[in-house]
């Protein structure tokens, strides 16, 4: 039954609209929203980085440089230069997107390890630059941020405003505001995922070869898919620099990289609202452990390594795999 | 002029040899299991801190560094056993996974035994710098030079001399044949990871103190690790020695004739010209993919 749930893209969407229309209920204080707007941004990115690793079947571990790309092309468009926010945010998604299919082209050639230290070199290239340039970046000590604003409708989380006649508060406008954003980027995933591109994406993933064979053009697919993932990442980190009001180079940083590729592996590689889960998981835990002070390092590496070693498929998967043979199992003994 | 590029040779050299040596562990644990070893650098983090803890203790230097190195052995060990043998048939992206799980591990506990801060190593011979053509050399140089020859020396004969060496090649051509006449795969597995190790503390012992070394060293030594690796092609050993090499003198150059800021975004840029070029590398096998 979860299973048929899953599978079905309208009822999938329902569903996360449902939690996060419920999820306030449980919210306490703003330091609460604060962590689940991040976790929305987040899981938008990672949806689009599941595009690329769990569809196509390509690795990236530099994903964060894009990411860092459009938080950094929003901060200095609209802080140095007085850009309008919208602007900024949609000329920044397409020179990364120009950026990502340059890049793209000739790293999606290489396979397996060699695309993965290629991708993380882009990353790590990135992060440098970024990290240096202090006349446009500030460097590593990093640059503030104005506002998301539209028509001078300023969005802030210290603002206060008014929706259908109920006042809300700035963090809780910010909130909506990131959870639409998740909503929509997954509702055009589970499209594209669908789409022809989606079939043809699939077939790359099951055989590079045989997907060539039967005339699909596979690096033309690739090419593209790297684009569209990169091109999420960046408007995420756009609006990501927006809700934080101050970005540092470790937005691109392989940390983050890192930490982004971990999500969709420990959600579940190519499944949508897997990799959400693996964000929710993976933006959780910190807190979590944050009471054990010392230990979270060690705590966050041990965690991170028995997970993948017993649940490779990662946890959504691996959930619903059980949870559906107990409902068989039950089924079967009710008709017995 | 030649003092100043005899200078960045010396640096790039020195820092070049323990590249190679790093990208060595990672060809060996490529070759028997085909895993990229992200807690490759951490072997070297182990070697550098736990001798400098033992002698701070008493423990006489020689005694610190043989403890340290088999202290990194039997982690290579626990390695293999507790975190890739479990995750037998998982993808390429979840043993990368894993292996970076293990390395936030290992920093994790090197945290909370060692703490954050730096911690200066002796050098192993004299302080004083040796001058040559007008050129500053440091001793520990020669130490780093001179230990990693003996290193490369030492595997080749071990490859070519030893049974063991033996069955760890056959064992990376191919598992299944090695398996039929008699090779235990597993020991060997087991095997390579602890030469890994070893490798890699002893790397970061006799690098320790030109470089200092802290909880955190290993990170980036790790991933030039790979780097060099990659240049000289997975899996080739003497791409791994050119690769380390190569990658050392290059970054000692731009650093000293370009830009020290940008001397990171060097290793990562020559990666992608390598690889935009030579998809497999300056040595790497050419294989044909089975479909």
């Amino acid at each position: 039954m979860l299973n048929r749930l899953m599978q079905s893209r309208l009822r999938g969407v329902m569903v996360l609209a449902l939690i996060l229309i419920i999820l306030p209920a449980f919210l306490g204080n703003p330091f609460h929203y604060e962590l689940v707007t991040q976790m929305a941004i987040i899981a938008a990115t990672v949806v689009g980085l599941n595009l690329l690793v769990g569809y196509a079947g390509q690795i990236s571990l530099g994903h964060a440089g894009f990411f860092g790309l459009g938080a950094y092309f929003t901060g200095i468009a609209t802080g140095t230069y007085g850009w309008p926010s919208v602007p900024a945010l949609l000329v920044g998604a397409v020179v990364v997107g120009i950026i990502a299919w340059v890049v793209g082209r000739p790293i999606l050639r290489l396979k397996g390890h060699y695309l993965s230290m290629a991708t993380l070199a882009v990353g790590f290239i990135i992060a440098i630059i970024l990290n240096n340039e202090r006349a446009l970046t500030g460097g590593p000590d990093g640059m503030p941020v104005p506002a998301f604003e539209v028509f001078g409708w300023e969005l802030s989380t210290f603002g206060q405003y008014s929706l259908f006649g109920l006042q809300i508060e700035g963090f809780q406008a910010w909130y909506i505001f990131a959870s639409v954003v998740l909503l929509v980027a997954v509702w055009f995933a589970l499209n594209l995922i669908e789409s022809p591109i989606g079939r043809a994406l699939r077939s790359v993933h099951g055989s590079e070869v045989a997907a060539r064979v039967v005339g699909v053009n596979t690096a033309k697919y690739k090419s593209l898919v790297f684009v569209i993932s990169a091109v999420y990442a960046s408007l995420m980190g756009s609006l990501y620099a927006h809700f934080q009001g101050f970005i540092t180079p470790a937005v691109a940083s392989f940390e983050f990289s890192i930490l982004f590729i971990t999500m969709v592996v420990l959600g579940g590689m190519g499944s949508t609202f897997g990799v959400i889960l693996g964000a929710v998981v993976l933006k959780l835990l910190p807190q979590v452990l944050a009471d054990f002070q010392e230990l979270e390092t060690v705590m966050f590496g041990l965690i991170l390594m028995l997970t993948m070693i017993f649940m490779p498929k990662g946890l959504l998967p691996t959930l619903t795999a059980v949870v559906s043979t107990k409902l068989g199992k039950k089924k079967a003994g009710g008709a017995a | 002029m030649f003092s100043e590029f005899l200078q960045y040779l010396f640096t790039g050299v020195t820092i070049g040899a323990t590249y190679a040596l790093i990208a060595l562990g990672f060809t060996l644990i490529y070759n028997a299991s085909h895993v990229i070893n992200f807690a490759q650098g951490e072997f070297l983090m182990i070697g550098g801190m736990a001798t400098v803890s033992l002698t701070a203790m008493g423990v006489p230097m020689i005694l610190a560094v043989v403890l340290a190195v088999v202290l990194a052995g039997i982690l290579g060990i626990l390695l293999q056993r507790f975190a890739i043998a479990p995750a037998k048939q998982a993808d390429v992206v979840t043993l990368i996974i894993i292996t970076i799980g293990a390395s936030i591990f290992i920093r994790g506990i090197a945290q909370i035994v060692w703490g954050k801060e730096y911690h200066v190593m002796q050098n192993f011979t004299s302080d004083e710098p040796i001058q040559v053509f007008g050129a500053v050399l440091n001793s520990q140089s020669l130490w780093v030079l001179g230990i990693g020859a003996v290193l490369v020396v030492a595997l080749v004969l071990f490859f070519t001399r030893t049974l063991i060496g033996k069955a760890i090649l056959a064992t990376s051509m191919n598992k299944e044949a090695a398996r039929l006449v008699g090779i235990r795969t597993q020991m060997v597995l087991m095997l390579a990871f602890m030469v890994s190790a070893l490798l890699g503390s002893v790397a970061g012992i006799v690098v320790a103190p030109i470089t200092f070394t802290s909880y955190d060293i290993g990170i980036i030594l790790g991933l030039k690790g790979f780097v060099a690796a990659a240049i000289g092609g997975l899996g080739s050993g003497l791409g791994a020695v050119v690769g380390g090499l190569l990658l050392g003198v290059v970054e000692a150059m731009s650093a000293g004739y370009l830009s020290s800021d940008y001397k990171d975004a060097v290793a990562f840029s020559m990666i992608l010209l390598v690889l935009f070029f030579l998809p497999r590398g300056l040595f790497g096998a050419k294989v044909v993919e089975r479909v």
